[in-house]
């Protein structure tokens, strides 16, 4: 699965992308994978509240499931306009 | 409806024009320009981040809810990413509609959901650092009239 990350989320994990292989099932179990991963990681998803993500390119929750997805990505609150 | 997901800048006056020509039976177009500020003097440039694959389709959305909900003739939206200098334009929408009040109110609404709904993130690059603006919860609270 591609996982992408914008912003300041880019940033504190050091990357725009990366491929992950995982079981995850839902979008929850995939944060606490990544989050198991490393302090950047875990620095980066300490608080949900404050991400929002993105499940094949559109808006989606923390509970939505992962099977079949292909895209899954990790952004702060968006600021258009 | 035309929407463009663009890095370079664009004519707001002819994007208007061409917008509002030959549209006999539309009574209406209104047009908003959003332009980079600099509030407290000490902005060199803005950034802007946005999801290439997602970002396009997101706007024909918004674009798509704002024909449903209200009579329009058609939408214009242009965003803008990548650098750029104080008082340039990063973005426009304009609505033809019969009437004011749909075209007013249909802008309005593009506005709002572009804000908090369309994967764009802006920097600050400031004379003294630079730093992600963050979302507003007034921006939030906006979706909730529509």
């Amino acid at each position: 699965m591609q996982v992408l990350y914008f912003a300041w989320v880019r940033e504190r994990i050091g990357l725009a992308k990366e491929i992950v292989d995982t079981q995850a099932t839902t979008v929850m179990a995939l944060v606490e994978e990544l989050r198991a991963r490393e302090e950047r990681y875990a620095a980066a998803f300490e608080d949900l509240s404050a991400l929002r993500v993105a499940v094949d390119q559109d808006l989606a929750d923390f509970d939505t499931p992962l099977a079949g997805v292909r895209e899954v990505a990790f952004f702060p609150p968006m600021t258009g306009g | 409806m035309k929407i463009a997901v663009q890095e370079a800048p664009f004519d707001f006056g002819a994007e208007a024009t061409a917008f509002a020509q030959g549209r006999h039976d539309m009574g209406a177009v209104v047009t908003f320009t959003g332009v980079v500020r600099d509030v407290d003097g000490g902005l060199d440039a803005m950034e802007i981040e946005h999801y290439p694959g997602m970002t396009q389709r997101a706007l024909e959305q918004i674009a798509t809810e704002a024909m449903q909900r209200w009579s329009l003739g058609d939408v214009l939206v242009i965003h803008r990413y990548g650098r750029l200098e104080k008082g340039e334009q990063i973005m426009m929408v304009a609505t033809a509609a019969p009437h004011r009040k749909d075209a007013f109110e249909a802008a309005e609404f593009l506005m709002d959901y572009l804000k908090s709904r369309a994967p764009f993130w802006k920097k600050e690059h400031l004379r003294d650092g630079a730093g992600w603006v963050a979302a507003k919860d007034e921006d939030e609270a906006a979706l909730d009239r529509w």
